[in-house]
């Protein structure tokens, strides 16, 4: 095989307190694909990042050519060829595409100003490239989200790479963009570019790459050439455990309907000419887990938010144990017994600057008060009922939020809403960035609530939660409800027909399916 | 698969816990000193004045000096609670201004209905906080209501309520506030002036409403509220904390107390002059950071913001007592705030590390002998910082437990 351009050796990360790396090696090879596969917090992005600069690892080597560097920078490393492509966009949405484009290495001219004229026709050419063409001078912030993801992507491809890196470059790609975006790396490998591609749609990576990295938990588990292998062994690599023991097994018995949604039309917070939710019904009946599963821009997170009382809805209903919710705050939804986990612990989940059990205490405050003032005995006693309930591992309550994992601190999120008292709990993306162990936890948690007579609605966009977690399935799809599945009567190929949207299904309701933004391969998975 | 190294022999390991545990013991004492800072400050302040000169640390001087620091402490309490919301109130001076013009205005005589009145004292201090707090909940709404930053917010409160105290006072200082005992009038002068056992009722002002607000960010929810509202807005909002009501209420808050200050004031010069309290929030601002809030909210005490309040009262006073020239004064008291600053990030990067430490060393189950790692008291910087002395184990440890279930 040929010698490796990148090579990394036995690279670890801490993270506060969670070991995102436990001595990865890796190696990028000229003209070859490699596709990394992985959970969500298996801790592909953060080696990406450590091979593209952005981060520094805890302990380990990276050479390229076989020298060792040590990447104090991004831009460092862009300078020895390796470029990254985000996963989270990383534009000025303020500035126009071509400025975007060259922003930092801009051309210069003889007198020192930016070459506007050569800066255009190389965007120009790198657009009409891939296909897209847009003039050169429109502001990035004017783009849908498709075509900003092909800007960030001809930026990298301007910078002359000799490896690159694609974290999720088609997440907000249609189809026809992916075919474009495949042609174009066969092109580069044929130069001798090294890719290194990353993407959820697992068929989608295994189609275009030549090599197979799967890590799990921090760890390499397992490599092999793409021709050797198929997506099942994929699927069990990454897993790496029978799915049994992830999913628990219940009995439902199902009690009266708790929530119930008719014909509900949300429009999208972030583009209001868009609507996120178009005419959305479904019932959740207490003792019942029903999961959304969708792709990105499917709606999921509107629809939760819409409910949660975050965000308005324009039309349709949504009653709670029978009665109207109408413009009520969020605040009142939760006193009434709705409340949401959400995707973004950071951002929305924690408070960083309080404790493990203020954070816990945080949204049933009031039921602490005793005459104006919070009791601090009923506060503690309940913070330390609930971390045993969720089974959060943390040296005291006191303990600052930050020194958890990422799963303990999501069953911080989790033990926060249950200290209310909910009758629905809505979960949005819950197994997010959680290792394999939590996971677990978290769907036990889930299931123990429902047992109890919680009506749990969630969301998922990994396939292995979506066939096994939830009694009822629903599959989203541009705002709606392109798929109803019981549990065990599907299959992954079912998953991925109906939220791509390509193929019908006959589990589908009437009506001719959307079409939405994924590449789907059927028939490479066994 | 990466090689799991073997664990190192029984000794080398107890030696590299003692060294970890040693190192925990200098990042504690340390974040110690941090936390303490402001009182260290000041502990300084007093020592070298008092070497310095026979005058400083005398009862009288002492005294005088926490009087001027109750007017600043006052307004730097209701600061205190706008920056832990995350937000910040330049308005307090003018509205300190103000409420004395207001006060001087009542004392003189309304005019209602043809008939010239003379309110009470009480009134007339009751009617001058209502003042600073409806200016206070201008500044609320605009905030709320309207989504202007509170930096540009209150920054045009800060014009506005000036220029009213200008316009009522038409530019003139009110003379005299001593009231009229015809006319009922008289006993303003109590804030400013009186003793009670020889000290003046302002520290007594100042020290009521420490307690109060004490009591109140500790024991109320509403406390809780703020510190989550300061520390992440989003979060706080999705767990049901009313977060608009709370960011209104501080800035009324803050406009009481200001409008309390300039009551003060005003009191103890018997007059009231509409430029009074010019800079006066950058003071209260500097108290509250100093004592070791974050601006960016969601971080800081009433304790604190008391120390701060205390540390620039005896700078400005000790450097007058010493015959400091007055540019000097501005420069060094420059210069204190930002060392504050300084040694401020400095703690947040050495709680993070402790943090960081005290995970790392709990990630690995049941591979540390329990004796090693006292699990009864725990904070952050007390377990060793693994990243540095036990690298190999920590990683090494769990990858051996992530492979059990796989195998």
């Amino acid at each position: 095989m040929t010698t490796p351009i990148l090579t990394a050796e036995a690279i670890t990360k801490v993270f506060g307190g969670t070991h995102a790396l436990k001595g990865v090696d890796f190696a990028a090879r000229p003209g070859r694909v490699t596709a990394l596969f992985g959970e969500n917090g298996a801790g592909k992005s953060t080696l990406m990042k450590i091979l593209a600069g952005i981060e520094t690892p805890t302990t380990g080597h990276i050479a390229v050519d076989g020298e060792p560097v040590v990447f104090t920078s991004a831009r460092a490393a862009a300078d020895t060829g390796i470029v990254i492509i985000h996963q989270e966009l990383s534009l000025c949405a303020n500035l126009s595409i071509e400025d975007n484009l060259f922003l930092g290495r801009e051309r210069i001219t003889a007198a020192g100003a930016v070459d506007r004229k050569a800066e255009r026709g190389a965007a120009a050419a790198i657009l009409r490239r891939l296909e897209e063409e847009i003039d050169p001078r429109t502001l990035v912030g004017e783009l849908r989200l498709g075509q900003q993801q092909l800007v960030e992507i001809a930026r990298a491809l301007l910078q002359d790479a000799r490896v690159l890196i694609m974290d999720e470059p088609t997440s907000a790609l249609s189809e026809p963009e992916v075919e474009v975006l495949f042609r174009m790396i066969r092109e580069l490998t044929a130069d001798g570019v090294a890719v290194v591609y990353i993407s959820h749609h697992l068929d989608e990576a295994l189609e275009i790459a030549d090599d197979v990295v799967v890590l799990r938990d921090g760890s390499l588990v397992a490599t092999a050439e793409a021709d050797d292998v198929d997506l099942g062994w994929i699927v069990r690599q990454m897993v790496g455990r029978d799915s049994d023991s992830l999913f628990p097994d219940r009995n439902t018995e199902l009690g009266d309907e708790l929530l119930s949604i008719t014909d509900l039309v949300v429009p999208d917070p972030a583009n209001n000419d868009r609507l996120a939710i178009d005419g959305l019904t479904l019932r959740v009946r207490a003792g019942e887990i029903v999961g959304l599963y969708g792709l990105m821009g499917a709606g999921r997170t509107e629809l939760l938010e819409a409910l949660a009382g975050r965000i308005p809805i324009q039309s349709g209903e949504v009653r709670l144990a029978g009665e109207l919710l109408r413009r009520e705050s969020i605040r009142d939804r939760i006193a009434r017994g709705l409340m949401l986990v959400p995707e973004d612990r950071q951002r929305d989940g924690l408070v960083q600057t309080m404790t493990v059990g203020e954070n816990l205490s945080l949204a049933g405050l009031l039921t602490f008060v005793k005459r104006l003032f919070l009791s601090k005995s009923d506060e503690d006693t309940a913070v330390a009922r609930t971390i045993k309930d969720v089974t959060v591992k943390t040296s005291s309550p006191k303990s600052p939020i930050g020194a958890l994992s990422g799963g303990n601190q999501q069953k911080v999120v989790i033990g926060k809403a249950l200290l209310t008292d909910p009758r629905v709990l809505l979960l949005d993306e819950p197994s997010r960035g959680v290792d394999v162990g939590a996971k677990a936890d978290v769907f036990a948690l889930m299931a123990e609530q429902a047992q109890r007579g919680l009506a749990v609605l969630f969301t998922t966009s990994e396939a292995e939660e979506a066939l096994h977690i939830p009694d009822r399935l629903l599959v989203l799809a541009r705002g709606r409800i392109v798929g109803e599945f019981r549990r065990g009567a599907l299959t992954r190929e079912d998953l991925m027909s109906a939220s791509g949207g390509s193929v019908p299904h006959t589990g589908a309701p009437a009506g001719s399916p959307v079409k939405t933004g994924s590449s789907v391969k059927t028939g490479d998975a066994s | 698969m990466s090689t799991a190294t073997t664990p190192p022999p029984t000794t080398e390991r107890r030696e590299a816990a003692a060294s970890a545990a040693a190192q925990a013991n200098r990042l504690r004492l340390l974040n110690v000193a941090f936390e303490a800072r402001a009182f260290i400050a000041l502990a300084v302040l007093v020592i070298v004045f008092t070497l310095l000169s026979d005058t400083f640390l005398t009862v009288t001087n002492v005294i005088t000096m926490t009087k001027h620091v109750a007017i600043n402490g006052i307004l730097a309490l209701g600061m205190l609670l706008v920056i832990l919301k995350g937000g910040i109130d330049l308005s307090v001076g003018s509205i300190v201004g103000l409420s004395g013009v207001v006060a001087g205005e009542l004392l003189g005589g309304v005019t209602l209905f043809g008939v010239i009145a003379y309110p009470p004292v009480w009134v007339v201090i009751l009617v001058a906080i209502a003042v600073g707090t409806l200016v206070g909940a201008v500044n609320g709404i605009l905030v709320t209501r309207f989504n202007v930053a509170p930096f540009i917010a209150t920054l045009g409160m800060l014009y506005v309520a000036r220029g009213a105290a200008l316009l009522i006072s038409d530019g003139e200082t009110y003379p005299n506030l001593g009231g009229d005992p015809e006319l009922g009038n008289t006993g303003f002068d109590f804030l400013g002036g009186d003793k009670f056992l020889g000290i003046p009722v302002s520290i007594y002002l100042l020290a009521i409403l420490a307690v109060v607000f004490t009591v109140l960010i500790r024991k109320a929810p509403f406390g809780r509220w703020l510190y989550a509202t300061g520390g992440n807005e989003r979060a706080a909002e999705l767990s049901g904390v009313p977060v608009k009501r709370v960011k209104a209420r501080v800035y009324m808050i803050s406009g009481a107390c200001a409008a309390l200050s300039g009551l003060i004031i005003a009191s103890e010069l018997t007059s009231a002059a509409p430029q009074a309290g010019e800079t006066f929030e950058l003071n209260a601002i500097a108290a509250v950071v100093i004592g070791g809030a974050a601006l960016s909210g969601g971080r800081g005490t009433v304790r604190g913001t008391l120390v701060g309040a205390f540390v620039i009262g005896f700078l400005a006073d000790g450097l007058v007592n010493l015959g400091v020239s007055t540019f000097w004064q501005i420069l060094i008291k420059g210069a204190v705030i930002v060392l504050a600053v300084m040694l401020d990030q400095g703690q947040q990067r050495f709680q993070k590390r402790g943090a960081a430490a005290a995970a790392a060393a709990q990630t690995p189950p049941a591979q540390t002998p329990p004796a090693q790692t006292p699990p009864a008291q725990t904070p952050p910087a007390q377990t060793p910082p693994a990243r540095t002395t036990q690298a190999p184990t920590g990683p090494a440890g769990t990858d051996e437990s992530a492979k059990a279930p796989a195998s």
